[in-house]
């Protein structure tokens, strides 16, 4: 038996497929095709959750979406735990576990229920009044406090062992909701044969066909008909039918996100597949269908356990099979609640009575409901509710007031009316009308190519929202395509309703018994705890816009986002202000219409795929040899290789010294390379850098520097003359892709006329730098074609040739101040030639070394680092680099930024180096430098270090730092405070080592 | 995601394909070096940041690499048009581009 | 001080150095796909003006595609259109473009990148959903028919796609991108058969 309160009679769900399930602990029985809510009211539960504020007991109050009180912990292991899962849309699979949230100790005693009874300290903007006082408190007491009590349910604290996946699409007709309405605009866009997608939110198609059983279409019952239906779209090539899924977002041009909620509801989800599968759809045209969404009835109590919408009663009872009650009572202000009364007393309940608000209403289901014999009571209000963790009883008056009567109950079913769900047309940047006689917000002005049918565009009636929808089906394809395929819209057979429900309006805002001048407890948003009471003291207290009521109230502002409370929030507020309803205003639908899971909303981009690694052709011997690695950009660089024993500060200290003394291979393929080639190059290099290029020869090499069009330098780095027409432009390696597109650009629409065009070349060569006293020797057996000797090959020039049998391009140059090369190979052949490299390094005392000796090394030669020695705001002259500046040139990027008032300044920061007064002390970079330590904090800051090292080869610590007016302090002696003392420093000149530059040329 | 029409692949692609590259239709004077300070700073640091229709250079960096120009509202976030780099500034603007559709 | 010029004689005892492209060999697949490195290939970037397209399809021995998003193919050489004056010419048969274009003395740049790009080839009825994982172009074949051409994205990487029939894609991309985009790839082929 899988619940005393099912009903074999009645619902779809096959009793035999029985599931397993557990509630705090506590073991149920229910049945495939159940919702977790389903399955608790199958076994008599109602009792599932406590409210965000006062802890009240809270039950069941939809069947859907829209539920904002039944929420609850799916717990499959230890880091499978989701909490805020609406049990009404958990689907149950055996051996689910679910745990109630927002209590302690247990659900049917909960300590924190002590805040209904401090209530009126907590009303509406408490946050803004209570906690002012004393000021100190906020950070030690009241901040932490709120923190461990605010949110719902507890967030996982292990990694998401799940997989998402992602898909873009594409699509004419997007379809959202498969209603009746959805469903029949798919219907007349599939078969012109466009492409089409269908979604919605729910397990089975068919939206409210699920509960409205007195319909009929194409002589089948409502959900039947909805069933065979999307068994025909989804056997079409041109249709994907997706559901469990969600239209979360409805972004610009048609696109739009949805979340498929593919394993959830799965026993065994199994590794293959993804938990969720993000959609990011781009629609020609969309049709929305998102129905309607019943509100509840706001009076005093009506929050109790048992309480619910009409609808969600009718949907467990015609769906699941599950009498919500035994003995119900309806509060209502339409017609539709007295379909879920004769629903109810056709499948064997008792109806206790009928409550109608209204006077005196007529219509099919009102006779149909006396002549089963059920009470039926007009002009009259449920005023109170009875009953704590299960409602017991509604207490009934007449609306103007008069003698009450108290009915017991297990269950009140309630219904305000429908509010058309017009969240993502909204999102759409359309605009809501509002409809005077139905009270409704309806479209109203379409800001993309969107289209709205059924019941969220405010059509009433089955017949007429699918006439609607089949109509606007068909006329989205034909606009979608303007074909063949266009042309045959609409021309299949349209669905035919042969039987449906009626239909009437309803009302918004409070009740009687909870209207003006009362301080019951009658909720307008169930989730965070707002009454009716709370909305009218917001306008009392001054807030006019509906905007400033919700964020004082915070009405909608929970994870349901108000689907059942907006519109009885602004009514009430409207009521208040006595203004009518448009004069309010509607807050803004804002994505998301659900809670989407950060795994759907990342999707791949987690692990390995969260950034692209990029390693290069040489990396693996680097790895292999136990080399740490630094990333740089995305790139991972080997930072040191450390022998046996060595800490960092040893291993750069060895290659250092190695460098000098015999000869270092680095690996210097992440260096930007571009191609410049045409018979413009040299005049494009011209404009580009600040140098001369054109009388630069075939054959040799030149550091250029490249400003922005402010005068600040942007990057730097050799670049070889290959050709007249041919350059080798290398750049540094986190500037390599921002000095193309800066190089593209200036060429595409500054230079245009230039004939000259760029490749980037970066990944076309890796690059071995062989530097040091030794390095000829290394290269020289290897090579082919090239004559190496300093006569033919001198310090700064390039050549073709061959190494290893391989394509070479060889640059002399060196960023060490060493005799040094750098060896361009083909990508595929870089790790060949260094172990070749290697091998030869090897008889001549030869090390590897990593990006901090290569840092060290230039630092010792006074070579400054774009990036690291320069912040963006350093001219070529501040950098010592003004010869650098071709004199006589008359245009180049940043030439007139150059002479900027600011820049020709004097005291200007600029490069120096720096010693410390104790060798043995290495200065921290970004340590601020002041001429007087003993100066009041905070004091003169006149410069930072830029670049600190401890220099092996010296024999003593370096630094190179801005300072302003620095060349003009040379020797003068400056500080460096830091927190545990200050450091005496000398400045001097930025070259530590080899001050000639002799080694340079052998 | 935003769909811009490339005019140099001469249809719509989507907006992770391209990155905007700042207000269009300024121009580097051909003698930069002889601008005054006022001139230079008009042209380097001015912008108009219209509410309403701007002028801009967007780059289809990951399509066909072109610089372009776009014309778009930055209040409705609309393309109303794109044109290519080095063509001038329309005088007239579409009809309607921005307009809402009523329905 | 060390003669600096190795004669022939030493080279001819050279070890010869081999190839090691990234990631070769590697392949993964998924229920309707597979994900394959594909062996190196001879590539250029070609920039030409309308003047030298002619003789430089003469070259080549394929017609330069000068429409958006095309490409054209013939012995084993495919020449894609990147953008105006942008073409990725790829030889598959072993032989030489950048030699072919140095015959043409019009103006055009003809760079090397055959080192630059993997290809990796993605086929199977799920090869299109594979790639829209991460790509957001449209991939039927009305929008991107049997030889269209495109440089786009894949996740957060750039790519070339070509499609060589309607469930035979080659995605291109550059060296050090390629474990992220095959890694990619592979998860998307995980969720193809959907």
């Amino acid at each position: 038996m899988s619940g005393a309160f099912r009903i074999p009679s009645a619902g779809r769900l096959k009793q035999a497929k029985t599931a397993r399930f557990s509630f705090d602990g506590q073991s149920y029985t229910g049945i495939e095709g159940d919702t977790l809510a389903s399955a608790l009211l199958a076994n008599g539960v109602h009792l599932v959750g406590r409210s965000f504020k006062y802890h009240r007991p809270r039950g069941i109050l939809s069947a859907g979406a829209e539920e904002p009180n039944a929420l609850v912990e799916i717990r499959r292991d230890a880091a499978r735990r989701t909490p805020n899962v609406r049990a009404t849309v958990q689907e149950l699979y055996d051996g689910l576990e679910a745990q109630s949230q927002n209590r302690w100790p247990s659900l049917s005693f909960d300590v924190g229920a002590v805040n209904d009874i401090a209530s009126p300290m907590l009303s509406a903007g408490f946050y803004y009044k209570t906690f002012m006082w004393p000021k100190a408190a906020w950070k030690s007491l009241y901040e932490p406090r709120i923190r461990q009590a605010a949110g719902l349910g507890v967030s996982p604290d292990k990694p998401d062992p799940d997989h998402y996946s992602s898909r873009y699409a594409h699509c004419d007709v997007l379809v959202l909701g498969g209603g009746a309405a959805g469903i029949a605009a798919a219907l007349a866009a599939a078969d012109a044969g466009v492409r089409v997608i269908l979604a919605d939110e729910q397990a089975e198609f068919g939206g409210s066909l699920r509960f409205e059983a007195a319909a009929k279409i194409d002589g089948q019952d409502g959900f039947s008909w909805a069933q065979a239906a999307v068994a025909r779209l989804s056997a079409m090539d041109n249709v994907r039918v997706l559901s469990r899924t969600t239209a979360f977002g409805y972004y610009a041009q048609n696109f739009v996100g949805l979340v498929e909620r593919v394993s959830d509801h799965l026993k065994n989800p199994g590794h293959d597949l993804p938990r969720e599968r993000l959609w990011q759809v781009r629609a020609k045209r969309v049709v929305l269908a998102s129905g309607a969404i019943e509100r509840h009835m706001v009076f005093a109590d009506n929050d109790r356990p048992g309480i619910m919408l009409a609808g969600a009663a009718r949907t467990f009872l015609n769906h699941h099979g599950v009498a919500v009650g035994r003995n119900v009572g309806v509060y209502t202000a339409n017609d539709s609640a007295y379909s879920a009364a004769i629903d109810l007393k056709k499948a064997g309940v008792n109806v206790a009575a009928i409550v109608d608000l209204r006077d005196n209403p007529t219509g099919p289901v009102i006779d149909e409901a006396r002549a089963l014999g059920i009470e039926v009571n007009f002009g009259r209000a449920v005023i109170r509710a009875g009953g704590k963790l299960r409602v017991n009883s509604m207490t009934v008056q007449p609306k103007n007031g008069g003698g009450e009567r108290t009915v017991p109950v297990d269950a009140i079913l309630m219904s305000a009316g429908w509010t058309p769900s017009v969240h993502l047309f909204s999102q759409s940047r359309g605009k809501v009308a509002f409809n005077d006689e139905t009270k409704r917000f309806v479209p109203g002005i379409y800001a993309q190519d969107c289209v709205s049918v059924g019941a969220c565009n405010g059509t009433d009636g089955l017949s007429a929202s699918m006439d609607e929808a089949y109509a606007a089906g068909a006329k989205a394809a034909r606009d979608a395509s303007a074909g063949d395929l266009g042309a045959k819209a609409g021309k299949g057979t349209k669905p035919k309703v042969d039987a449906s429900e009626s239909w009437s309006r309803g009302m918004l805002g409070a009740a009687p018994g909870a209207g003006p001048g009362t301080t019951v407890k009658a909720f307008v948003d169930f989730q965070n705890d707002v009454t009716a009471k709370d909305i009218r003291q917001a306008v009392h207290e001054g807030m006019r816009s509906i905007e400033h009521v919700k964020r004082f109230t915070t009405n909608g502002m929970a994870t349901d986002q108000g689907k059942t409370s907006n519109m009885h929030g602004l009514a009430i507020a409207a009521e208040t202000l006595g203004k009518p309803i448009p004069a309010v205003g509607l807050t803004t639908f804002r994505a998301p219409y659900t809670p989407v899971t950060f795994g759907a909303i990342i999707s791949h981009a987690r692990g390995p795929l969260f950034d692209p690694t990029r390693k290069t052709a040489i990396h693996p011997w680097a790895e292999a040899q136990g080399a740490v690695f630094e990333d740089v950009g995305q790139w991972k660089r080997a930072w040191y290789f450390p022998q046996a024993g060595e800490d960092m500060h040893a291993a750069v200290g060895r290659e250092c010294v190695a460098v000098r003394t015999n000869a270092g291979l680095f690996d210097a393929s992440t260096l930007g390379k571009i191609e410049v080639v045409g018979p413009d190059a040299a005049k494009f290099m011209e404009l580009l850098y600040t140098n001369p290029w054109e009388k630069l020869e075939p054959g040799r090499c030149r550091y250029g520097i490249m400003l922005r069009e402010d005068g600040f330098i942007y990057d730097d780095g050799v670049v070889g003359r290959l050709a007249p027409d041919r350059f080798h432009v290398t750049t540094t390696t986190g500037g390599a892709p921002r000095v193309m597109n800066h190089m593209e650009d200036y060429l595409q629409t500054e230079f245009p006329h230039l004939n000259v065009w760029l490749t980037s070349i970066t990944e076309q060569w890796a690059v071995i730098a062989v530097q040091g006293p030794k390095s000829r020797d290394i290269i020289a057996p290897l090579v082919e074609d090239i004559d190496v000797s300093d006569e033919a090959m001198p310090h700064m020039s390039v050549r073709e040739g061959r190494i290893c049998g391989v394509p070479t391009r060889l640059f002399r140059m060196s960023f060490t101040g060493e005799r040094g090369f750098e060896v361009n190979v083909p990508a595929d052949y870089g790790q060949a030639v260094w172990e070749a490299l290697w091998a030869e390094g090897q008889k001549h005392g030869a090390t590897a070394y990593g990006t901090e000796a290569m840092h060290v090394l230039r630092a010792e030669k006074g070579y400054i680092i774009v990036g690291q020695d320069t912040d963006g705001t350093l001219t070529p002259n501040d950098a010592g680099l003004d010869w650098a500046v071709g004199k006589k040139k008359t245009d180049f990027v940043g030439i007139r930024g150059l002479t900027r008032p600011d820049l020709i300044a004097k005291g200007r920061k600029q490069l120096i180096g720096l010693k410390t007064k104790d060798p043995k002390v290495v200065l921290e970079e970004g340590a601020q430098i002041v001429e007087d330590p003993k100066q009041a904090i905070p004091m003169k800051m006149i410069g930072h270090v830029t670049s600190s090292y401890w220099s092996q080869n010296c024999g003593r610590s370096i630094a190179l730092a801005a300072v302003a007016g620095g060349r003009d302090r040379m020797g003068d002696t400056l500080y460096v405070p830091m927190p545990d003392g200050v450091i005496e420093v000398e400045v001097t000149g930025m070259v530590f080592f080899d001050e000639t530059g002799g080694r340079l040329n052998g | 995601m935003l769909l811009i029409r490339c005019p140099y692949c001469e249809e719509e692609r989507p907006e992770l394909e391209f990155r905007n590259a700042g207000e269009a239709h300024i121009a580097r004077s051909a003698d930069i070096a002889g601008d005054s300070d006022d001139d230079f700073e008009k042209f380097f640091f001015i912008r108009s940041n219209p509410k309403g229709i701007i002028y801009e250079r967007w780059r289809h960096i990951h399509g066909c690499a072109r610089f372009f120009n776009a014309v778009r509202d930055t209040i409705t976030d609309k393309f109303v048009m794109t044109y290519k780099a080095g063509e001038p500034k329309p005088s007239k603007l579409p009809n309607n581009s921005n307009d809402v559709v009523a329905k | 001080m060390a003669k600096a010029v190795a004669s022939k004689a030493d080279t001819a005892v050279l070890p010869s150095v081999e190839r090691r492209p990234a990631l070769a060999g590697r392949a993964a697949s998924g229920p309707s796909v597979k994900v394959e490195m594909l062996p190196p290939a001879q590539r250029i970037s070609l920039r030409a003006p309308e003047t030298a397209i002619a003789a430089l399809s003469d070259a080549l021995g394929v017609a330069l595609p000068n429409k958006p998003k095309t490409s054209a193919a013939m012995s084993g050489r495919t020449a894609l259109w990147l953008g105006p004056e942008e073409w990725l010419v790829i030889d598959e048969a072993g032989n030489d473009p950048l030699a072919d274009c140095a015959k043409v003395p019009l103006l055009h740049s003809a760079v090397g990148i055959s080192h630059r790009n993997v290809a990796i080839a993605v086929t199977g009825a799920g090869a299109a959903a594979t790639i829209n994982a991460g790509c957001p172009q449209d991939l039927s074949l009305d929008a991107f028919p049997v030889g269209a051409a495109s440089r786009t994205i894949l996740g957060k990487a750039e790519i070339v796609l070509l499609r060589n029939g309607p469930d035979d894609f080659r995605v291109e991309c550059w060296r050090s991108f390629s474990d992220y985009v095959f890694t990619f790839l592979s998860e998307g082929a995980r969720d193809a058969a959907v």
